[in-house]
């Protein structure tokens, strides 16, 4: 009965997902052009070839995603917390606040951030005329926009779970440690955080895989000087054609992701993953 | 002492943050400008509501978002519901990689599964279009479906399936009348989550449409060189649409199916 429940949409994940998984490994071991035709020389001396190549980007997009997952873990903590445990009435149109970039198109908000943060916008064009910011100050095709995206992009799909598990939390536990002489912070880091491990655990997984493969927010707000690994997997499929480098980049950006997730559930230990 | 006002005075700034580049967005809709150079605000005008369809291309990738939306959703949402069901109702071998498995394809990078799909696309010999679009979009919303409605089934009782049974309840009556209205909260919010990440994709999109558009992928064309105030515009009247809709359908929901729970939790002692 079960297996005949899990048939069709298995059946799809197999086709759509496992078998083009297995289609990219074997491109990214092909050689030849698309005009001409691959053929399966096992160049496993490709996935040297573009860590070398690509180094700067790789090494971008990994500390792109772990500082805007820090940096969103730091402002969604306190907003998630304050909202779950000093919400009252008001809890469910606090959250519908927060989830409010939602109802705007994902690469609409990402230009909206262009409009925010232009040269001669109403923010820096404002600033510059009172003399504040030197003529030249920019922000487009800088780290902090392409941050400032990616933090503003990610943050709710950090502070809704973090919420989730501060919600579930029984205040009283509080009360009970204070009554045992617990002082604030103590009750927080011996009761509060280890009950919203698993919440943390969801939001840091939700933020740093989308963070570290986005390339919408190097693309509209970066420019040259900041593309991420998407750019060049995107770049090298879409207009170069270069199916081999570009499935190799895919292939090494999702090991490197899925080994990454496998570590950290082994370190903060819950059963997340599987349950 | 402590501080209570801190809290609240930090969430606000959060949240006006939030809304910051949604207000940004509603008010460029309204700029005065000549030509395409629409960052720099010139004066107010109603122009760009009227001219919404002069680009190009708008209607058909409008058409496109809805039509992929609809079909993904309505496929993803009953294969998604089915393998929740088998995993939250039944005990059977290979359980714990099933779980696994579903996982896998949100612990996967957009970019990948884009990449990915059009590898199988080029390697097969299919073109991309209409089609493959509405596939990768069905793939991709069944993962997300499946998490949805197990943390409605999770706490599921089987007895109550039981019962009907064996008051003389045919299987298909049991799930029609028992099980499937218990679940629907979740496969509807299933739905619906299915149908936003559907309208919204771009990445995948991207990979797999060929020369057919969705509305993420005009929009990105048309804001190739400044973006058109109409981009504004559509943004602004999608956003509206969807805040009026939720608040519609919100209260109905709590109102049907939350009740009961309500009074059963423990009062709330700080705040």
């Amino acid at each position: 009965m079960a297996y005949w429940l899990l048939l069709p949409g298995g059946l799809w994940l197999l086709l759509f997902y496992v078998i083009p998984t297995v289609s990219m490994l074997s491109i990214s071991l092909q050689e030849g052009t698309l005009e001409q035709g691959y053929r399966l020389t096992w160049n496993l001396g490709i996935y040297g070839e573009v860590l070398l190549a690509h180094d700067t980007q790789i090494l971008r997009s990994l500390g792109y995603g772990l500082i805007t997952t820090v940096v969103c873990l730091l402002i969604a903590y306190p907003l998630s917390y304050t909202i779950a445990i000093r919400g009252g009435r008001w809890k469910n149109v606090l959250l519908f606040l927060v989830i409010l970039p939602f109802f705007v198109s994902f690469i609409i908000r990402t230009l909206s951030w262009k409009f925010v943060l232009a040269d001669e916008g109403i923010f820096l064009g404002a600033l510059k005329s009172l003399g504040v910011l030197g003529e030249d100050f920019r922000l487009l095709g800088t780290a902090t926009a392409v941050l400032g995206g990616l933090i503003y992009g990610f943050l709710p799909f950090m502070a809704l779970p973090l919420y989730v598990s501060l919600e579930k939390m029984d205040p009283s536990l509080l009360d009970a440690a204070s009554d045992l002489y617990s002082s604030r912070v103590s009750a927080f880091l011996r009761v509060t955080l280890p009950l919203s491990l698993p919440g943390i655990f969801a939001g840091t997984l939700l933020t740093f895989i989308p963070a570290t493969g986005d390339f919408i927010n190097a693309q509209i707000l970066g420019g040259p000087n900041q593309t991420m690994i998407g750019n060049v997997i995107q770049r090298e499929y879409l207009t170069n054609n270069d199916f081999p480098e570009a499935a190799a980049l895919s292939f090494l950006l999702m090991a490197a992701i899925l080994f990454g997730i496998f570590l950290y559930a082994r370190a903060i230990g819950t059963e997340e993953l599987t349950g | 002492m402590r501080r209570r006002w801190v809290l609240p005075v930090y969430t606000t700034i959060v949240l006006v943050y939030l809304f910051l580049p949604i207000g940004v967005m509603i008010l460029f809709g309204f700029n005065d400008i000549e030509g395409r150079f629409n960052f720099a605000w010139q004066g107010f005008t109603l122009r760009w509501y009227g001219e919404l369809f002069d680009i190009p291309d708008l209607a058909d990738a409008l058409r496109n978002s809805l039509l992929v939306a609809a079909g993904s959703t309505v496929v993803a949402t009953a294969l998604g519901t089915m393998i929740a069901l088998a995993l939250t109702r039944h005990r059977f071998r290979g359980q714990a990689s099933t779980n696994l498995f579903i996982f896998l394809p949100m612990a996967t990078p957009e970019v990948v599964l884009g990449a990915s799909l059009l590898s199988l696309f080029v390697t097969a010999g299919v073109s991309r279009g209409f089609v493959t679009i509405l596939i990768a979009h069905i793939m991709f919303n069944i993962s997300y479906v499946v998490v949805t409605v197990k943390a409605r089934t999770a706490g599921f009782n089987n007895e109550w399936e039981e019962a009907a049974k064996d008051l003389g309840a045919t299987p298909w009556t049991a799930f029609r009348t028992v099980t499937f209205p218990l679940i629907f909260p979740g496969v509807l919010a299933a739905a619906v989550l299915a149908f936003a990440l559907s309208v919204d994709d771009y990445v995948i999109t991207l990979f797999n449409a060929g020369q057919t558009l969705t509305f993420p992928l005009w929009v990105v064309g048309a804001s190739r060189f400044g973006v058109p105030p109409q981009v504004n515009v559509m943004g602004t009247l999608i956003f509206i649409f969807g805040v009026a809709l939720a608040l519609a359908v919100v209260p109905l929901q709590r109102r049907r199916y939350r009740l009961p729970t309500a009074q059963a939790m423990p009062p709330i002692s700080r705040g």
